[in-house]
C-alpha cells in the first residue's frame, strides 16, 4: 500500500509535475473564488482559449509558450473588460469575439506546423510531466505574485467585488480593481496552462472554488477550502494519472469534478440529501 | 425657505449645500439646476417619480457621478466629498445578498474608508463596526449571513455599514422600499435616534407619508427642485402635480395629508401612492 503512495515521486518528472501542478491548483482556487461570485467564469476560459494565438506565435517562432500566452492573455482580459465598460457590448459578447477570434488564430498558425495534432493536443490538454525545473520556477514565480496582489489587496477586492458603488463612495479606486481582477485571473489561467491545458483550465478556475462555497459560509473559510480541494484534487489526480496510466490534467479535472459531487450531496449545511433528509417528515397532502 | 450660512465652520454650516447643481449620464443632464440648502441634525425627504434624478442627486453629492456644472458643499467644505462626513446606503436592489459575507463583515467594510490600499482593518475599526451594529441593534446577529436576513435587517446592516465611521450625513436611497409599516416605523425610529446624536439624514422615497409624518422637510425633485420646505407647507396639490406630473387628489386624515392619484383603469379608480392607512380604502373611493 506505502508503496502506491510512494512509488510516483522517485521520479524526477513526476515530483516537478506535482510542484507545477500544485502552484497552479493553489493560485486558480484563490482566484476562482472571486471569478465563481463575480460570474467571471467564462471571462477566465476566453482568456485561456484566446491565448494559444500567443502560444503559437511562440512556437512558430520558436520562443517561449509560456511567454507567448502571457504576452496574450494580459491584453486579451483587459480587452474584455474595457470593451464591455466602453463600447455598448455586453460582457458575454465580448467573451465570445475574443475567444473565438485568438483560438482561431492560433489553429492557423498551429496548422502550418508540420506535426500539428501532436503539438496542438499538448497545448490543449496540458502536459505536466513533461514541466521543467525551469517551467516550475516560472509557475511558481506568476502563482506567487497573483496570490501577493490578492494579499494585499483583500479588502479592496472583497468590497468591490461585494458592492461596487459602496466600494466607490469609500474612495476605492473601482475602476482599477475592475480591470485588475481579470488581469488576475488571465495571469491566473496562463499559470496552470501547462498543468491542465487551455481547455480544462475553466475547470481548476472553477470546481475547488464551487466546491468550497458548499462548504463554507464566509469568503475567508471559502478560500482555505478552495485551495485544500485544489490541493486534493492535484495530489489525486497525479496517483490517478501515474497508477492507470492516464492523462494527468483530465485526471485532476476528474478528481475536483468527484469531490464538487460530493459536496453537492453531502455538505453538512447544503448538501442536497441532508435538505431532502430535513423536509422529508413533511405531511403528506 | 432656509437660511444662509453666516459662517463657514463646520458647525454653522449646512450640513449640504447644493448650488445650480446640472448632473446626468453622457452628458445629458437629468437633474437641472438644483438648488438646495439642508440644515444641520434635518430629517428632509426627497421625493418625487421614477427617473426624476433622486438616485442621481444622492450619487451626484457622493462624488459618484461629476456634475455637469455647479456646486456641492458638505458641512461647509467644497470639492470633492471628504468621505469620513458622508454614509450612503444604496438602494437595496443593488445589493448582493448572496455573497458570503457575515453582518460583522459588511458592519466592518464601513471603516474601510478610513484605512488606505494595502492596509488591514485595526482593533479599533472593529470596535466601531460592533458599536455601529449595537446602534441598529444587529449586534447579536454579528455572525449571520446576510443573505439569511429579513428585510428590515437588511436595511439595518446597510445603515451600520454607513454609520461605521461616524458620517455627519447620512444619506439614504429608498430606505423604506419593500419593508412593512412595522419596518419602516422602526428604522424611522433609529434615523430620528441617530438624528438625535447629530446627524443630518437625507433620504429619498416614494412615500408621501412617511416625508410627511416624520420629515422635517420635503425637497420634491422632477428633474429640476419643484419645492423645498416643510411637509406641511409643500406637500400641497399643485406641487405635487408638479412633481409627479400627473394631478393628484390631496386627503388630509387624522391632521397628515396623503396624496392619490385618479387613474382611469378598466376596474375604476386606483391608488398608486400606497399612503393611505389601511381601513380607508372605502373613504377614499367615496371621496373620488
Amino acid at each position: 500500500m506505502i508503496d502506491v503512495l510512494i512509488e510516483p515521486w522517485e521520479f524526477a518528472f513526476m515530483q516537478r509535475a506535482l510542484l507545477a501542478a500544485s502552484f497552479a491548483a493553489v493560485v486558480c482556487s484563490v482566484v476562482g473564488v472571486f471569478v465563481v461570485l463575480r460570474g467571471m467564469a467564462f471571462m477566465g476560459d476566453a482568456v485561456a482559449h484566446s491565448s494559444l494565438a500567443g502560444m503559437s506565435v511562440a512556437y512558430f517562432f520558436g520562443g517561449s509558450v509560456f511567454w507567448g500566452a502571457f504576452a496574450w492573455a494580459v491584453p486579451a482580459s483587459l480587452a474584455i473588460t474595457y470593451i464591455s465598460r466602453r463600447a455598448n457590448v455586453r460582457l458575454d459578447t465580448a467573451i465570445g469575439i475574443i475567444f473565438a477570434s485568438g483560438f482561431a488564430v492560433g489553429i492557423i498558425l498551429m496548422s502550418q506546423v508540420s506535426n500539428y495534432t501532436a503539438d496542438l493536443f499538448g497545448l490543449l490538454f496540458g502536459n505536466v510531466l513533461g514541466v521543467s525545473w525551469g517551467e516550475v520556477a516560472l509557475i511558481g514565480l506568476v502563482a506567487g505574485g497573483v496570490l501577493l496582489v490578492i494579499t494585499a489587496l483583500y479588502k479592496e477586492l472583497l468590497f468591490t467585488a461585494y458592492d461596487a458603488t459602496m466600494s466607490a463612495a469609500s474612495g476605492i479606486p473601482v475602476r482599477f480593481m475592475q480591470y485588475l481582477l481579470p488581469l488576475l485571473v488571465g495571469i491566473t489561467t496562463v499559470a496552470s496552462l501547462k498543468a491542465v491545458g487551455i481547455v480544462l483550465v475553466l475547470a481548476l478556475l472553477v470546481t475547488p472554488a464551487a466546491t468550497a462555497t458548499l462548504l463554507a459560509r464566509r469568503l475567508p473559510g471559502i478560500i482555505t477550502f478552495s485551495v485544500v480541494i485544489g490541493l486534493i484534487s492535484t495530489v489525486a489526480g497525479l496517483y490517478l494519472s501515474f497508477h492507470a496510466d492516464l492523462p494527468t490534467g483530465p485526471s485532476i479535472v476528474v478528481v475536483a469534478t468527484g469531490l464538487f459531487l460530493a459536496a453537492l450531496l453531502f455538505s453538512p449545511s447544503k448538501g442536497v440529501v441532508w435538505q431532502a433528509w430535513r423536509s422529508s417528515p413533511l405531511p403528506q397532502e | 425657505m432656509t437660511t444662509e450660512p453666516t459662517t463657514d465652520t463646520t458647525k454653522t454650516a449646512p450640513a449640504l449645500a447644493v448650488r445650480d447643481l446640472w448632473a446626468g449620464y453622457n452628458g445629458k443632464p437629468v437633474l437641472e439646476a438644483v438648488n438646495l440648502n439642508i440644515d444641520q441634525g434635518d430629517m428632509v425627504g426627497i421625493i418625487g417619480p421614477n427617473g426624476s434624478g433622486k438616485s442621481t442627486l444622492i450619487k451626484t453629492i457622493l462624488g459618484l457621478i461629476k456634475p455637469l456644472r455647479g456646486e456641492i458643499s458638505i458641512l461647509g467644505k467644497e470639492g470633492s466629498p471628504e468621505r469620513h462626513l458622508v454614509g450612503y446606503t444604496p438602494q437595496t436592489e443593488l445589493v448582493d445578498w448572496d455573497f458570503p459575507v457575515t453582518v460583522a463583515d459588511v458592519a466592518l467594510m464601513g471603516r474601510y474608508s478610513r484605512r488606505g490600499l494595502f492596509r488591514r482593518t485595526t482593533v479599533e475599526d472593529r470596535e466601531a463596526a460592533d458599536a455601529s451594529l449595537e446602534l441598529v441593534k444587529m449586534f447579536d446577529l454579528r455572525d449571520r449571513l446576510i443573505g439569511e436576513l429579513s428585510g428590515g435587517q437588511r436595511r439595518r446592516v446597510l445603515l451600520a455599514r454607513a454609520m461605521a465611521h461616524n458620517p455627519k450625513l447620512l444619506l439614504l436611497d429608498e430606505p423604506m422600499a419593500g419593508l412593512d409599516a412595522t419596518a419602516q416605523h422602526q428604522l424611522l425610529d433609529l434615523l430620528d435616534e441617530l438624528r438625535g446624536k447629530g446627524a443630518t439624514v437625507v433620504l429619498s422615497t416614494h412615500d408621501l407619508s412617511c416625508v410627511s409624518s416624520r420629515c422635517d422637510k420635503a425637497a420634491c425633485l422632477n428633474r429640476r427642485l419643484i419645492a423645498f420646505g416643510k411637509p406641511s407647507e409643500v406637500l400641497n396639490e399643485q406641487v405635487l402635480g408638479e412633481t409627479f406630473g400627473t394631478h393628484l387628489l390631496m386627503v388630509h386624515l387624522d391632521g397628515q395629508a396623503y396624496a392619490y392619484q385618479h387613474h382611469v383603469h378598466t376596474e375604476g379608480s386606483e391608488v398608486i401612492e400606497t399612503n393611505l392607512p389601511d381601513g380607508h380604502s372605502h373613504a377614499e373611493r367615496t371621496l373620488l
